[in-house]
């Protein structure tokens, strides 16, 4: 057995999310010395340069097409960029999550699919292992009121006692409009699912998923920071990593979501593309306020 | 030339691209005849212990693996790899006495880490970079500085190691063995392919790692 010493432990993971539709990125890249901002394969190797920890894609084309073209730039990614990256959206079935695989993809990122046919959580553990399942959670906080509402119009039963924003339980006769439910969304957070987030994060553990990577929809693109008490709230229940996502301004707020909640992984777009703050200043910062952080070494 | 063999668990491009990316010839095997035509072999993977174990059995691969390493010339199990390469597993296992037997080549068994000892609460797969310590010089590790980062993605890890077969360790809720070391065979429990600089330095070792011995 080793008697080492250990300086350091796992580190927290910084991961630049780039939105790919048809192939090309969108929402805009804006590095330096970028010879086509649209290009996620050259995108991508600036990152790794940079010292990115991971590298999530998030496919939203609309078309059959632009999937295709997605599987393209997945292969190209994987045979030029020597770091782990997962790719997500449009994923319907176990075929989509196996195209992403061989391409190259080391995880892929299942979410509506998940909500409309559980299974295929299962299904991806099963053929590719847990290691390879993440399952992305978009929760919104709504009137306690409403949520039931949705249930009931999606046929879902109501009874039972439900988990509050501020931690209390309710069932729906005590439900008022004061009461908040951080209920899953989907299609970027314009349908309810009738699903209640920490009971949801709980079941896609149970169903086979390795990771979850959780996105406020209230705090998206805010730039104010994480929800704090949302994710605090979810990654108390489970015990596989959990990203945190949406809200992100500032290394700031990555640090008040990796010290105040079990968040093992800070994701964020537009700071990282307009150039706001780069990987490394960001992983100085927390480096500096105490977190485990790698610093990428000179070999 | 090196080979990497295929055997149906995972993707195997990413091992080859990293290792042309540093101007080493890598190519696919599909079938264990092919092995004893390559300088050195690679056995990746991801995915479940006895699936990866039925799959190199079904293909003819365990004799031509043990061959292969008998012959000295360099082999490297990476993360599935390297845990097919010792005795069992727990993975998949009908009870706890009776684990899914590997290949056997080096010793040590495959375990879980539990992640329900108060008060760690520890996140099972480990997932993400993590740092390594090493008391022995390993030549695949030659150049590199202690508490270099790697990227690791598993829920099981091989204990029961030998002093003399274990090289470096990690630190996840207590030190695992996190690379292997004896003779002409490697392992490690991370994705080389997958940890950037410091993984390609690894790889670019393994091309030349019989000229790295006692140099470490």
């Amino acid at each position: 057995m080793s008697v080492l010493q250990f300086a350091a432990l796992l580190t927290h993971r910084i991961i630049p999310c780039l939105d790919v539709k048809d192939g090309r990125v969108v929402k805009g890249v804006n590095f330096v010395q970028l010879r086509d901002a649209g290009d996620p394969v050259e995108i991508a190797r600036k990152y790794d340069a940079a010292g990115a920890d991971e590298l999530v894609f998030l496919d939203i084309s609309a078309s059959h097409e632009g999937r295709a073209i997605m599987r393209d730039v997945v292969r190209q990614v994987a045979e030029q960029c020597f770091m782990p990256f997962t790719v997500g959206g449009g994923i319907r079935t176990i075929e989509d999550v196996t195209n992403l695989i061989q391409a190259g993809a080391e995880k892929v990122s299942i979410n509506t699919a998940a909500v409309v046919n559980p299974q295929i959580i299962t299904q991806t553990a099963q053929r590719f292992g847990r290691c390879a399942t993440v399952v992305n959670i978009d929760p919104k906080r709504v009137p306690a009121t409403e949520f039931f509402e949705h249930r009931r119009a999606l046929g879902l039963p109501v009874e039972g006692a439900w988990r509050t924003s501020d931690g209390r339980t309710i069932t729906a006769d005590e439900a008022t409009d004061q009461d908040v439910i951080f209920e899953v969304h989907t299609h970027g957070g314009r349908k309810p699912t009738g699903l209640e987030a920490t009971d949801w994060a709980k079941q896609v553990v149970e169903l086979g998923a390795g990771e979850v990577i959780l996105t406020s929809m209230d705090a998206d693109g805010t730039k104010d920071g994480y929800d704090l008490e949302m994710t605090g709230a979810v990654a108390a229940v489970i015990d596989v990593p959990v990203v945190a996502s949406g809200g992100c301004g500032s290394p700031e707020h990555m640090r008040q979501v990796l010290t105040q909640t079990r968040a093992d992984a800070a994701l964020a777009a537009s700071i990282f593309h307009y150039g706001t703050y780069s990987i490394h200043e960001t992983k100085a910062y927390l480096a500096q306020a105490g977190l485990p952080v790698r610093m990428v070494e000179a070999v | 030339m090196i080979g990497i063999i295929d055997y149906g668990m995972g993707n195997l491009r990413s091992v080859q691209k990293a290792f042309e990316a540093l101007d080493a010839q890598a190519e696919i095997l599909t079938s264990p005849e092919q092995a004893p035509q390559v300088d050195r072999l690679v056995l990746p993977g991801v995915g479940a212990y006895a699936d990866g174990m039925a799959n190199l059995t079904r293909l003819g691969w365990p004799a031509a693996i043990r061959d292969f390493a008998a012959t000295g010339k360099p082999l490297l199990g990476i993360c599935l790899g390297m845990q097919l390469l010792v005795e069992s597993s727990q993975e998949g296992a009908a009870s706890p006495d009776e684990p899914v037997k590997g290949l056997g080549i080096l010793p040590g068994r495959v375990v879980r880490f539990t992640c329900d000892a108060p008060p760690l609460r520890l996140k099972v797969p480990h997932m993400g970079w993590n740092t390594l310590r090493w008391d022995r010089p390993d030549p695949l590790l030659a150049g590199l500085p202690q508490d270099c980062a790697v990227y690791f993605v598993h829920s099981y890890y091989v204990t029961d190691v030998p002093d003399d077969v274990a090289s470096a360790w990690c630190d996840y809720g207590g030190p695992f063995c996190a690379t292997l070391w004896r003779d002409n065979i490697w392992a490690t429990q991370f994705h080389p392919e997958k940890s950037q600089r410091v993984g390609l330095h690894m790889l670019r070792n393994f091309t030349q790692v019989d000229t790295l011995i006692g140099q470490a």
